[in-house]
């Protein structure tokens, strides 16, 4: 039980919240509820042991623990944002809450399932509540829209993993990680059914090819909840995509290439998509599927790294993990932004609503372009280190070819993450300035822009510490 | 000494306190904002001084290290050190950040805090490039620079700013990110991004590169600092930013960013890459020599006063990369006076050009004539630098072309008879638009009552046609200490690439060594 002892924290207050609707009427102490429980869940791995539980179905171990803080607090980040959105979009907070920390709970269970069947509980618990969460602002049709699309292509590629779990079983008997990777790798069963839970794995990472929901979801969806989409389940399906594809060694050349078409072909679609937007939740909801492909060029690097018996593939952990925290910190951080500029209603989420923001709205403007430099991977930022590991983990592969191609995506990226400063900084803002979007920032939403901003300095300036943890020893699963 | 153990430190970072100081005044207090960052910027000027006491003349190897371990893996450490190449640099940074804040006391009307915090920072990723010798650390500064740098185009400068200031970041950015890829290469090959390390380990046989690496190696690097340059046909966004950039920008863009390009070379592609550096010689020569001929020829044809400039810029810095890629101690020696020499005369022509836009806002040569009857002193100055930049005798600008032309004589007469035409066609070309703007009738209303240079601006012109005359006339004070740093680039450059024509012999150092303590005697083993 100890061994999912933040899960359980997380659906407690969960459940909690709901029971308390009727009686707290006060949106603030919702709030704050919430924010208790989140924190409360990822806190009480302190308490937690190291080990398997459940007759191995989870194992709670180092890598898992760094997931389950990085969900952690990215829903506690998320929560605190959210108080002035669901007070601005007049929406029932309970559920609301109660719903992230189901999510969170799902991606907890994924970051340390050992199993493929609680690892697809895992995707469900938190798959589903992110159907209810995109379609949550119920009036408007952008909402459903995205609440629509994420279920059905959702539960089609649920439906791939699952099948693919099937015939994993078939050809190894087991559904259990540490069996099915003593199965025979030749076995075109075994290898077809890893492709499928890749696709359906794939499709929540949003790789291209199967990144066609994103744009519309992300767009779509409550601003803290993108926040969140583009930040948490990613996060933690990385995660459980790591843990399968390195457990199972099953003909390692054979994943190269996957994850190597997988990166090159995400990252451009993800970049050249962004290129074209003048929405800049959209534009952001491109520059995730990019981040995506670049966090893929990692796993590619894994994958050949793996066999070299002399460092193993540390360095390539360790490149995923940092840039997945980097990555999710800026990426709320950024979202808060526009979710505050957008105004009542989500309408002002345009590239001309953000001409002149460095004049209205200086911490706005400077924190929204730390963020995006960041995205961008200039130094001193945590988004340079990440790239800069990932870099190093395909060189360190002998991968240049794909290490110069990411050097050209990060290129094209410059250009559009550079238009938004640009805009905000040179351009100025035509006609008047509608009154609510002149605002500044709610103090919970700056919060969350001053933790998000700190954590991309920090991570940036003295990634000492952080790299400590993803490079220890734990951490590596193909050791085992 | 305490202060010299963290000059370079303070030297990168101390504009960085600037900066922060300057956020605790209040905004609208223009004036106290101009004057502490004149204030810090001459300070700062000052602590560079010191380096012409520290760095010995005659002495190769870096003086004034400082080594400081800062992530732990992979291994990336604070790691800087000065020559007679980088102090020189250094010092010209530090002379044209003050003169930039004289130059925008009347340009800059808007954002005024802002302006000056991001002059400061620039100084620093400036500074922080020509000291670094760690290559992370190296690329840290190379890109923190372009931020500020964009921001000083797209805020302050004149109509097509942002495209200008966008152009400027993708190009440099491009550049950038492939350099990156380069780096972890050459980490990869060696296992350390400390420059002198790396250096010691590629000396060793068992590290040799194979000639397709290095050449990649190589290009990853050199296009990076080609981008700066600007070599042909690299150059397109550098007229863009220089005539959209503000004249403090446009000074620093010209002054001293360009060199970026042409010290990486120096510093970074030939000793890392020697038998690269040679096979492509030929062909980057040629380029350069497009750059000088074709340079002068647009400059020649441009209506556009600051467009002459930048374009007379394309044409001079071709001849530092001539004079680099002819691996001759005089023609490099003349590389190098010629970045400082060019760093000066054509900072005060942006200087000058400037304050003719103040006054009427406008570049055309066209709106002017016959200016040197109203603006007597003013003509004076421009006629003074305008003949340094095109090379007379006992001026700047003669020195580094005349050195350049002499050793790429003897290395390929053919080579040194094209470049020589450019500094004909620089003469035509300024003396042209001199012609132009100062004589003949006064056409246009407007410029009948000019007011001439204003005490202000004397200081600021007096002191570079002070330095102009000194650098002309006392160039020996620079080529001495410049000689022994260039000798030993040529001597890294040429070592190994005689070794491999005879024979790979007997090579007992051994690889990265990385503690403190070995460290200066490392950096002096490495450059002699």
């Amino acid at each position: 039980m100890i061994r999912v002892l933040p899960e359980i924290i997380w659906c407690g207050f969960g459940v909690l919240l709901m029971l308390l609707q009727p009686f707290l009427k006060n949106r603030q102490g919702l709030t704050l509820f919430a924010m208790v429980g989140a924190a409360a869940g990822t806190l009480s791995t302190y308490f937690g042991q190291m080990g398997s539980g459940f007759f191995g179905l989870i194992e709670f171990d180092t890598y898992s623990l760094f997931f389950h803080w990085l969900v952690g607090l990215v829903a506690f980040l998320v929560i605190l944002a959210s108080d002035s959105y669901l007070e601005r979009e007049n929406l029932a907070p309970a559920e609301f809450y109660a719903l992230i920390l189901f999510a969170t709970a799902g991606m907890g269970v994924l970051a340390s399932a050992q199993e493929l069947l609680t690892a697809f509980i895992g995707l469900e618990m938190s798959s589903i509540s992110s159907y209810v969460l995109a379609g949550y602002r119920r009036d408007a049709v952008k909402s459903s829209e995205s609440a629509v699309k994420y279920f059905l292509l959702g539960s089609f590629a649920t439906a791939f993993f699952l099948y693919g779990i099937a015939l994993v079983y078939g050809a190894s008997g087991s559904t259990n990680l540490a069996q099915i990777a003593s199965a025979d790798p030749a076995s075109n069963l075994l290898r077809l059914g890893l492709t499928l839970i890749l696709v359906g794995l794939g499709f929540k990472v949003a790789a291209a090819p199967f990144q066609v929901w994103t744009p519309d979801v992300y767009e779509g969806a409550p601003t803290p909840v993108t926040a969140l989409f583009a930040a948490g389940p990613k996060a933690a399906t990385f995660a459980l995509l790591l843990r399968i594809f390195t457990t199972i060694h099953a003909a390692t050349d054979f994943w190269f290439w996957a994850f190597w078409i997988l990166a090159v072909v995400t990252m451009f679609v993800g970049n050249l998509g962004a290129l074209v937007q003048t929405n800049v939740k959209r534009m952001l909801a491109y520059s995730s599927i990019a981040h995506a492909g670049y966090t893929l060029v990692a796993f590619a690097a894994v994958t050949t790294m793996k066999l070299d018996p002399e460092t193993g593939a540390a360095p390539a952990y360790a490149a995923v993990l940092f840039y997945l925290l980097g990555y999710s910190l800026v990426k709320v951080g950024a979202f808060t932004i526009v979710s505050e500029i957008g105004g009542q209603g989500e309408r002002y989420l345009t590239l001309d609503d953000f001409a002149g923001l460095g004049t209205r709205q200086p911490f706005a403007a400077a924190a929204m372009s730390l963020f995006l430099l960041s995205l961008l991977g200039l130094p001193i930022t945590a988004g340079f280190f990440g790239k800069f590991y990932v870099f190093k983990a395909a060189i360190n592969s002998k991968l240049i070819w794909l290490a110069v191609l990411m050097a050209v995506n990060s290129v094209i990226g410059a250009y559009y993450y550079l238009r938004v400063i640009v805009v905000m900084y040179m351009r100025e803002h035509k006609g008047d300035v509608p009154a609510e979007a002149a605002t500044s920032l709610s103090p919970t939403a700056a919060m969350v822009v001053v933790v998000a901003a700190l954590a991309t300095l920090y991570l940036g300036l003295l990634p000492n510490h952080i790299l400590g943890i993803v490079l220890s020893q734990n951490l590596i699963l193909s050791a085992r | 000494m305490e202060l010299s153990g963290h000059l370079l430190s303070i030297l990168v970072f101390f504009p960085a306190f600037g900066a922060v100081a300057l956020l605790f005044l209040r905004s609208d207090d223009n004036l106290w904002i101009r004057r502490l960052t004149f204030v810090v910027s001459v300070v700062e000027f000052l602590f560079s001084l010191i380096l012409l006491r520290v760095v010995a003349v005659g002495v190769p190897g870096y003086a004034l290290t400082e080594y400081k371990s800062w992530i732990a893996s992979p291994p990336i450490n604070y790691h800087m050190g000065v020559d007679g190449i980088s102090m020189f640099l250094v010092i010209l940074t530090t002379l044209l950040t003050p003169i930039c804040v004289l130059a925008s006391w009347k340009g800059v009307h808007h954002r005024i805090k802002e302006f000056h915090v991001m002059l400061l920072l620039l100084e620093v990723g400036i500074i922080g490039v020509f000291l670094a010798l760690d290559l992370f650390l190296f690329f840290l500064f190379w890109e923190v620079m372009l931020i500020p740098m964009a921001f000083l185009i797209g805020i302050w400068g004149h109509e097509r700013r942002i495209y200008a200031a966008v152009k400027f970041f993708i190009y440099t950015m491009f550049g950038s990110a492939f350099m990156l890829v380069g780096i972890l290469w050459l980490y990869n090959k060696t296992g350390t991004f400390d420059l002198p390390a790396i250096l010691l380990t590629l000396q060793d046989p068992k590290y040799h590169l194979p000639p397709g690496t290095e050449m990649l190696l190589f290009l990853s690097f050199f296009v990076a600092f080609a981008i700066k340059v600007p070599l042909f046909p690299l150059h397109t966004w550098l007229p863009d930013a220089h005539v959209e950039a503000p004249t403090a920008g446009s000074i620093i863009l010209a002054g001293v960013l360009l060199k970026m390009g042409t010290y990486g070379m120096i510093r970074f592609c030939l000793p890392l890459f020697p038998e690269a550096s040679h096979r492509a010689a030929p062909v980057v020569a040629v380029l350069a020599i497009i750059g000088i001929i074709y340079g002068a020829l647009v400059a020649l044809v441009q209506p556009n006063l600051k467009k002459l400039v930048a374009y007379s810029s394309v044409s001079h810095l071709g001849f530092v990369v001539l004079g680099i890629f002819t691996f001759q101690t005089i023609s490099m020696q003349g590389a190098v006076y010629q970045m400082l020499a060019h760093g000066i005369s054509t900072g005060a022509l942006f200087f000058l050009v400037g304050m003719l836009y103040d006054r009427r806002h406008t570049f055309e040569i066209s709106e002017y004539g016959g200016l040197a009857t109203r603006m007597p002193k003013y003509a004076a100055f421009f006629l003074f630098v305008a003949l340094s930049s095109m090379g007379l005798p006992m001026l700047n600008g003669f020195v580094g072309e005349y050195l350049i032309l002499l050793g790429t004589y003897q290395v390929r007469w053919g080579w040194a008879s094209w470049a020589a035409t450019g500094v004909i066609l620089s003469a035509c070309y300024l003396l042209w638009a001199y012609q132009r703007v100062f004589f003949g009738e006064v056409t246009h209303a407007k410029n009948r009552d000019l007011p001439d240079i204003d005490a202000r601006e004397k200081w600021g012109l007096i002191v570079f046609a002070v330095i102009t005359l000194w650098m002309g006339i006392g160039s020996p004070y620079f080529t001495r200490r410049v000689a022994a740093p260039v000798n030993a680039v040529i001597e890294q450059t040429k070592s190994r690439y005689a070794e491999e024509a005879s024979k790979p012999a007997t090579m007992p150092q051994p690889a990265a060594v990385t503690t403190e303590a070995q460290q200066d005697s490392l950096t002096r083993t490495v450059s002699r």
